[in-house]
């Protein structure tokens, strides 16, 4: 993705993730800035489904050449599904961030976490501050 | 200005004055507090010329007793190999002597496909997918797979068969000790690893499971039976091979092995004293990226052309620091460049002719000696370039000595009698005849007494 | 198979990429015509039944079944079937797409491409030190052992400390006893510590020993002036710190003002003082880690005391240390015996064991061994003392040809024996990265600086001239420099596309290391 984009209907973590929440299912992602700071991301090592994950705490890693960066939890819950497709074309990560780049879907133990995520015109305002 | 450094006086004046200082002096009085300058000088002798130091270390050399000056039968993890002269050549070019680790793939090229050459000769000596680029040598390579294990699977102990080299056992124990793991040493039962203590040693805490092939005493482990022992536990099956024995004996990827590692020095490697050698490092795919150590790999160029990169670098203590597969960087390079011009040289037909050659002479070796009266052998296994035997006499050094005495050094001494004999294609069947007749002789010396007094 | 039809073959002409401006020096490794060949491997060379070795007659009577059938290997290994001709061509074509120290000027930061001089691959290669068996019985071995014993005293002078280990084969190898050491030593005190702390300059091989000696790592920042953040160290050490890891001077060059200071706060909390000695260079016979208070010094050989460096070893990492770590060096030590004989002491209760096997790697003890004895005490602060004044040299005259609004340098005024420059402004005032500075340096035929590290510095560029280059090298290497930053200032393309004259161009690192291909399909 050449330009930076930040969708609108998403939540957003400090530490550059997204989360994308239907019903008790939260999408996990990282977000433009995110991927542009790693450049090209060659390997994504995904959690196990069934494990459970917390906010604010690492729960996986993406590596580009020459950094290896941990990505947090935007929202605990339990993984419920992994992008399998990431294992094979990781620069999807790159190239579709907030869609076919999505990392993990995860059942939500504490929806009410949500509350403490930003939405896009204060996340934005974070990456220009 | 010594011989190797270039600074004229009128060099000297110019450069100071374009740094703006009136002395050397005054760059370092600038820098480091008084109270840590050494104003003496540095309690060591003068420079010498040339020819004077090629004359000291002549002389220290010639106080020693070489492979050139007697006839050994010493092995024991280092062995007395025909070193062929392309590999002394090839390693000494400048290209391939004097860079640094290839951090500028465009102008690298060579050493790393030396790289990727290497990582191919080893996978296909181990039958494992998985090589790096090298390690230091094998007690450390042991050591270092003992990492790649407790960052797998974090559990608390190391099985350990005491067929290992007493010095890959000994430094496990330190590695294992720094990250607070129990190391469990199985004994040998006849030559070979007690498989009934092996299987009862195993449980769920098991981290990685280490045996040697062939073991210390020479003896060929039963590989498979070994691994598939640890195939119901969390460990990860780690064997130390001798490397010339693969023309011959099973690859460990075919008997369950998870990580062959081993020392290099077989293939193509001098001995001096000890190093520098060279370890390799594989493993079956699922290890790939907890591999330690470079890792070369294929890739191509902006125009498409073929070429080399370290890769998989994001394991490595340069990027991922505290969290890396291991803290090496500068390891074996060059030397492993000699192996896989070494493997090149032997070639597919002669790598197995050669491990027949040295099966063939150790089975004359050991029935011969073992013929001897006073002399057994310690166990009945297979072997294929080292045995074991038991010399029915006092003190084994005494022998030994007096073996050497006759310019035949017959091998290394073991605990309770014992002697550790090793063959290589340098040893001929006239060098076994005659180390039979010194052996006997010292041996029969010492059982009827009249060899004490020289010994002594 | 001519050189013609192999590159037909495949379908390349071989030499089609001329630089780009032919002003640009090709550089001494650039000349060759093999060097733009198509790679191939060995393993795509040869026929079925080449050889080159010819094996030794089968003089014994041959026995089957020796090796019962479920042991023995079914299939040979794919090895290469070449004869001698062909092995010798192949590796030697494959030499030449490499660029050396004996080549050309290798400015490499924290490497210290010193000169190798070729005595020592001499007097390494007689048979006396080379085919010495490293299990021969020390009366058998007293060269080697006097050998050993004489540098380990001489490395022992250097770094102030009496103790000394040779027995690590690098660097990093060192760095893990060391902090082993600090383990047993505080064990044996009762006393089990969990913290190391190491400057956010560190090499990463310092954090990745800390995790593997168990214990866990506490970065100290570092001030303005490139040093140690003293409030800060004070701020960390508490009675939990087994150690203080420290470069001196460190990564930036930069020698610590406040040594004395640093050392004693940490021995008052009862720590140990490490000395990476990847620096070593800048001081031998100027300043001692000793003397500075560190308790333990790893020496890299193939640094500080040259070693070819062989495309990434072999070197040597041996150790030094004070009374209070000695009791538990590695075994086994060399002895002096009272009669003047030497002898290998296993009998050590409290050492940490083995890092390695045998007694190191005596091939690279000869080389160093025979550095300093050519040198002597002189020799050796001459070494360092003019590695000092190249670096101050080199980053003085790039001031002078006016770089220093593009690439300043991060941090002091003078330097030790290498400096940092920052290439932050050059990336935003003529968009191109210190990648690009770097490989466009490849096109006027140098090794280029360390690049990316240390961390701490912005587009870090990290030189080390070392004390064997002319000031005519140094002066031209800097107008290159100059040239890059003149030409970028015009284009900027030129850098970013460079390097044009190499054996191959920049190449697809992230292909590499997302679908890895790293052996030869056979």
């Amino acid at each position: 993705m050449a330009d930076a984009s930040y969708p609108e209907d998403l939540l957003y973590h400090p530490e550059h993730d997204w989360a994308r929440i239907d019903g008790d299912v939260a999408t996990l992602g990282v977000t433009w800035y995110a991927q542009d700071a790693l450049g090209e991301v060659v390997f994504f090592d995904p959690p196990e489904v069934g494990k459970n994950i917390t906010k604010d705490e690492p729960y996986a890693e993406v590596e580009s050449v020459k950094a290896v960066s941990d990505v947090v939890a935007p929202l605990s819950g339990e993984i419920v599904e992994v992008n399998t497709g990431l294992s094979d074309n990781p620069e999807t990560i790159n190239e579709d961030a907030y869609g076919s780049g999505w990392l993990v879907k995860i059942r939500m133990s504490d929806p009410s976490e949500r509350d403490g995520l930003m939405g896009q015109s204060e996340y934005v305002a974070t990456l220009t501050s | 200005m010594s011989r190797y450094t270039t600074t004229t006086e009128a060099d000297l004046a110019a450069m100071l004055e374009t740094i703006g200082v009136s002395s050397l002096e005054e760059i370092f009085d600038r820098q480091i507090p008084e109270g840590v300058r050494l104003r003496e000088r540095l309690d060591l002798p003068g420079g010498r010329s040339e020819q004077d130091v090629y004359a000291h270390l002549r002389d220290l050399a010639a106080k020693n007793t070489s492979a050139e000056d007697e006839l050994t039968f010493l092995g024991a993890g280092m062995y007395d190999h025909y070193v062929p002269a392309v590999i002394d050549m090839l390693m000494s070019r400048s290209e391939f002597l004097t860079p640094y680790t290839p951090y500028q793939p465009e102008i690298s090229q060579g050493g790393l496909q030396c790289m990727f050459e290497y990582q191919t000769a080893i996978s296909e000596l181990t039958g494992l997918a998985v090589s790096n680029a090298s390690v230091y040598e094998g007690p450390s390579a042991v050591a270092a797979a003992g990492y790649l294990a407790k960052l797998t699977n974090g559990k608390g102990k190391f099985v350990a068969s005491a067929g290992l080299h007493p010095h890959s056992l000994e430094t496990l124990r330190t590695y294992a000790h720094g990250y607070d793991i129990e190391v469990v040493e199985v004994p040998l039962q006849d030559g070979v690893t007690d498989p009934d203590a092996w299987a009862a040693a195993i449980d769920d805490d098991t981290s990685a499971v280490f045996f040697a092939q062939p073991n210390f005493l020479g003896a060929v482990e039963d590989a498979s039976a070994l691994s598939a022992a640890a195939k119901n536990s969390p460990a990860v099956v780690v064997a130390q091979v001798d490397p010339i024995t693969l023309g011959v004996l099973a690859p460990p990827g075919e008997c369950g092995v998870d990580v062959a590692v081993g020392e290099g020095q077989s293939l193509g490697q001098r001995l001096d004293f000890g190093g520098p050698s060279f370890g390799f490092f594989a493993a079956t795919e699922a290890y790939l990226r907890r591999m330690p150590g470079r890792i070369a790999g294929e890739t191509t160029d902006v125009d498409g052309r073929r070429g080399f990169v370290l890769t998989l670098q994001t394991r490595e203590q340069h990027i991922r620091r505290e969290k890396a597969t291991s803290n090496i960087c500068t390891s074996q390079a060059l030397n492993a460049l000699g192996g896989v011009v070494y493997l090149s040289w032997l070639g597919k037909e002669g790598f197995v002719e050669l491990g027949e050659l040295l099966v063939q002479r150790t089975h004359y070796a050991r029935e011969t000696l073992a013929a001897l009266d006073g002399v057994e052998k310690l166990h009945d296994q297979p072997v294929v370039r080292e045995f074991a035997l038991r010399l029915e006499v006092r003190d084994v050094d005494a022998v030994i000595a007096r073996c050497q005495e006759q310019g035949v050094n017959p091998g290394l001494a073991l605990p309770d009698g014992g002697l550790l004999v090793a063959l290589t294609e340098q040893r001929t069947k006239a060098h076994i005849d005659k180390l039979a007749e010194v052996l006997g002789a010292a041996v029969s010396e010492q059982r009827t007494g009249t060899g004490q007094e020289v010994a002594a | 198979m001519s050189l013609l039809n192999e590159n037909r073959q495949h379908g390349d002409p071989g030499i089609e990429h001329e630089p780009l401006h032919q002003d640009v020096p090709a550089g001494p490794t650039h000349e060759s015509p093999l060097q733009r060949d198509h790679a191939t491997t060995i393993f795509e060379k040869g026929a079925p039944g080449r050889r080159a070795f010819q094996c030794p007659d089968m003089d014994v009577p041959v026995v089957e079944g020796l090796i019962p059938e479920g042991f023995r290997r079914k299939s040979p290994a794919r090895l290469p079937e070449v004869s001698e001709p062909e092995l010798v061509r192949h590796y030697v074509r494959v030499s030449k797409r490499n660029y050396d120290l004996d080549s050309g000027f290798y400015p490499l930061g924290s490497c210290t491409m010193k000169h190798n001089p070729r005595l020592h691959e001499r007097v390494a290669a007689l048979p006396g030190h080379a085919r010495l068996h490293p299990m021969q019985r020390p009366e058998h071995a007293q060269g080697a052992l006097e050998l050993m014993h004489n540098l380990e005293h001489a490395l022992g002078e250097v770094a102030g400390l009496p103790h000394v280990s040779l027995q690590p084969s690098a660097g990093s190898h060192g760095e893990l006893l060391g902090v082993l050491l600090t383990r047993a030593y505080h064990e044996s005190r009762g006393e089990r510590r969990v913290k190391v702390l190491t400057p956010d300059t560190a090499h990463g091989t310092n954090p990745a020993t800390v995790t593997m000696a168990g214990f866990e790592v506490v970065r100290v920042a570092t001030n303005d002036q490139g040093g140690v953040d003293v409030d800060d160290l004070r701020a960390k050490a508490d009675d939990q710190v087994a150690c203080l890891m420290l470069t001196n001077p460190n990564t930036l060059g930069i020698f610590d003002p406040n040594i004395e200071e640093i050392a004693k706060i940490v021995h008052d909390v009862g720590g140990t003082l490490y000395y990476d000695g990847a620096n070593l260079n800048a001081v031998m016979g100027i300043s001692r880690p000793g003397d500075m208070g560190f308790d333990i010094v790893h020496y890299n050989l193939h640094k500080s005391f040259t070693q070819p460096h062989g495309g990434g070893g072999p070197g040597a990492g041996p150790i030094a240390v004070s009374d209070r770590l000695a009791p538990f060096l590695p075994k086994p030590v060399v002895r002096r015996n009272d009669d003047g004989t030497y002898d290998l002491d296993h009998d050590l209760p409290q050492s940490v064991g083995r890092l390695r096997g045998f007694q190191g790697n005596y091939g690279v003890f000869v080389r160093s061994y025979a550095y300093i004895c050519s040198l002597g005490a002189e020799g050796l602060k001459d070494a360092s003392e003019t590695a000092v004044l190249n670096a101050n040299y080199l980053l003085a005259r790039l001031r002078e040809l006016d770089t220093e609004n593009r690439i300043p340098l991060a941090f002091g005024e003078l330097c030790m024996h290498e400096f940092v420059l920052s290439g932050a402004p050059m990336k935003k005032e003529l968009g191109i990265r210190t990648l690009d500075l770097a490989k466009r340096l490849l096109d006027h035929g140098y090794h280029p600086p360390t690049v990316y590290f240390p961390l701490l510095v912005d587009e870090a560029l990290l030189m080390e001239p070392t004390e064997t280059e002319t000031k005519e090298t140094l002066d031209a290497f800097a107008e290159s420099m100059a040239a890059i930053l003149i030409e970028a200032a015009d284009d900027p393309s030129i850098a970013q596309n460079a390097p044009y004259t190499t054996p191959v161009r920049r190449l697809d690192e992230a292909g590499a290391a997302k679908r890895p291909v790293i052996r030869q399909p056979l």
